[in-house]
């Protein structure tokens, strides 16, 4: 179980980017986080594995306290925490394999990373992920060889070999096309489920989070102005979040459950 | 939009357009034309050039290069001597310079280290920056002797410090979401280092590595003239006792071998990108 209480944000003395945000997320929910650009979404995520400094607040991780971590705990603690970028971030020089593995790189020593001599349960459980993914037999090719779509399902399985309580996921459709990005949330979705992981996904598409997530959070200049399911989540809802900034209509207008405009800035092929 | 694309106006005909002048301020423009000529004037008026000596020089430049002709072959062993000394001294001081200059460029790349560490790895690389190979080779002959150690050891310097310094640039520009990838997943410094720092500066320091050596093989013909060992204290002797022959067969050889090292230096960086 995540607890996030009073969670403030600041970067030098500016306007904070995150004031006083309460948020719990319980068992394997899958939670959008939306909201326009700047609204704050990325720092949250950032602050809970300590990629970005929270400012005040707490932030607890099934009971324990992340945001006094230092050093060697810290590293503990983020082990248990599985993010996915919109970039991908995967190494681009080395081979699927070798990126899977890394996700274990919190749990093996300096001489066993060095020399790729993982454990075999780790390399078992890539290979059963990489199946479960459907990209086993790309195991030996180099990362920047994949298409945008099996790169970030690399991203995913990284993740999940951290053996994580917890998934994070920054944009992680933003690089997509809008059909590889249905078939990420999709796969995010089952995951949380067959894995009973709870999953936080920031999003911009306010289409694809109503049809694969179960929770939706509003976030407008770093604060909570909406908290419930995809079924409440109106158009009052989305007029408070980016109302005044920018008005994303088209995307509610298409049929909820197959979303036919991708991402910003993203091209649109044939929607299938 | 039809009214302007109608016919020209009688106006078009008197236009013209040059260049803006690259230095606007006319003032400076020509003042700095005449600074160069004051400059040019008072440095040949001033310098010593003895023109009785240079006039008499010209024949004794001839009379070099003609007792160059043809280059003798005669003492191939001693060539191959001196040859193979510099090669030895050139791979051997890439090898610990390239090696040695991995920590250093480490240091010296603001976004890995604390501020600390960050001006001790720099003063390093700058110090072994700031004299030219010669220089140091001067100083280590003095402090270890005559020889091939002091030639590695100078040139294994000059390599800390070229490679150190663009590989810290590397490190600087590389794309820090593999990093913060790395840090996600709980990975600890020295294996973020090795998983998203080295792949990414990987190219880069293959290819420097292979400039370094063509570099150094270059240097080691010029550090031996000061006596740190290699072909440069063989065309040192050939010059001194008037084996001009001699002395023109190790500069084309000199030149063979800069030129084979550097198609074979090209060609691997072309391939490893």
């Amino acid at each position: 179980m995540l607890e996030i209480t009073n969670l403030t944000k600041r970067y030098g003395n500016d306007a904070p980017v995150l004031e006083g945000l309460d948020l719990k997320v319980e068992g394997n929910s899958v939670v959008a986080i939306v909201g326009a650009s700047g609204a704050g979404k990325s720092t949250l995520l950032r602050c809970i594995n300590r990629l970005v400094e929270p400012t005040s607040g707490s932030i607890k991780l099934n009971g324990s306290e992340l945001v006094t971590l230092k050093g060697a705990a810290l590293r503990r603690a983020r082990r248990k925490i599985g993010m996915v970028f919109q970039g991908f971030n995967l190494i681009d020089r080395l081979t699927v394999m070798e990126n899977v593995l890394a996700g274990r790189l919190g749990y093996v020593n300096l001489y066993q990373a060095i020399t790729r001599r993982y454990p075999r349960a780790d390399i078992e459980r890539a290979f059963t992920l990489l199946e479960r993914v459907e990209i086993a037999h790309y195991a030996n090719k180099r990362a920047d060889a994949l298409s945008g779509g099996e790169r970030q399902r690399v991203g995913v399985v990284r993740a999940l070999m951290q053996e994580p309580k917890i998934l994070l996921a920054d944009e992680p459709t933003a690089s997509l096309d809008p059909r590889t990005s249905e078939q990420i949330m999709r796969l995010l979705q089952s995951l949380a489920s067959e894995l009973s992981l709870p999953v936080l996904i920031n999003i911009h598409n306010v289409a694809q989070a109503k049809a694969y997530t179960e929770r939706i959070v509003g976030l407008r200049h770093g604060k909570m102005t909406f908290d419930g399911t995809p079924d409440e989540f109106t158009k009052s809802a989305l007029e408070a979040i980016y109302g005044g900034i920018e008005a994303p209509d088209d995307e509610l207008t298409a049929p909820a459950a197959k979303p036919r405009k991708g991402a910003r800035g993203v091209t649109h092929d044939d929607p299938l | 939009m039809t009214t302007r694309s109608s016919a020209p106006s009688p106006r078009q005909g008197r236009r013209t357009w040059r260049k803006p002048p690259f230095i606007a301020n006319p003032w400076l423009r020509y003042g700095l034309w005449l600074a160069v000529a004051v400059y040019l004037v008072w440095a040949l008026g001033t310098l010593p050039f003895n023109w009785a000596r240079i006039a008499e020089g010209v024949p004794r430049a001839a009379r070099i290069f003609g007792g160059g002709f043809p280059p003798s072959f005669a003492r191939a062993d001693l060539l191959f001597t001196g040859f193979k000394e510099s090669l030895q001294i050139a791979i051997l001081a890439t090898l610990l310079g390239v090696m040695l200059s991995i920590p250093f460029a480490v240091m010296a790349a603001r976004n890995l280290v604390p501020r600390p560490v960050y001006v001790v790895g720099r003063a390093v690389i700058i110090v072994s920056r700031s004299f030219h190979p010669v220089i140091v080779a001067i100083l280590f002959v003095a402090a270890v002797g005559f020889g091939p150690l002091a030639g590695i050891l100078t040139l294994t310097l000059y390599s800390i410090g070229f490679v150190g310094k663009l590989l810290a640039e590397e490190i600087e520009e590389i794309d820090w979401g593999q990093v913060e990838a790395m840090k996600a997943a709980g990975a600890g410094y020295f294996a973020t280092l090795v998983y998203a720092v080295f792949p990414q500066i990987l190219p880069r320091q293959v290819g420097l590595s292979m400039y370094q050596l063509d570099s150094n093989l270059r240097a080691s013909a010029v550090v031996g003239i000061v006596g740190a060992g290699g072909i440069g204290g063989t065309l040192m002797n050939a010059f001194g006792r008037y084996d001009y022959d001699f002395a023109f067969a190790i500069l084309l050889v000199i030149i063979a071998v800069i030129l084979v090292s550097e198609g074979v230096s090209g060609w691997v960086r072309k391939q490893i990108w």
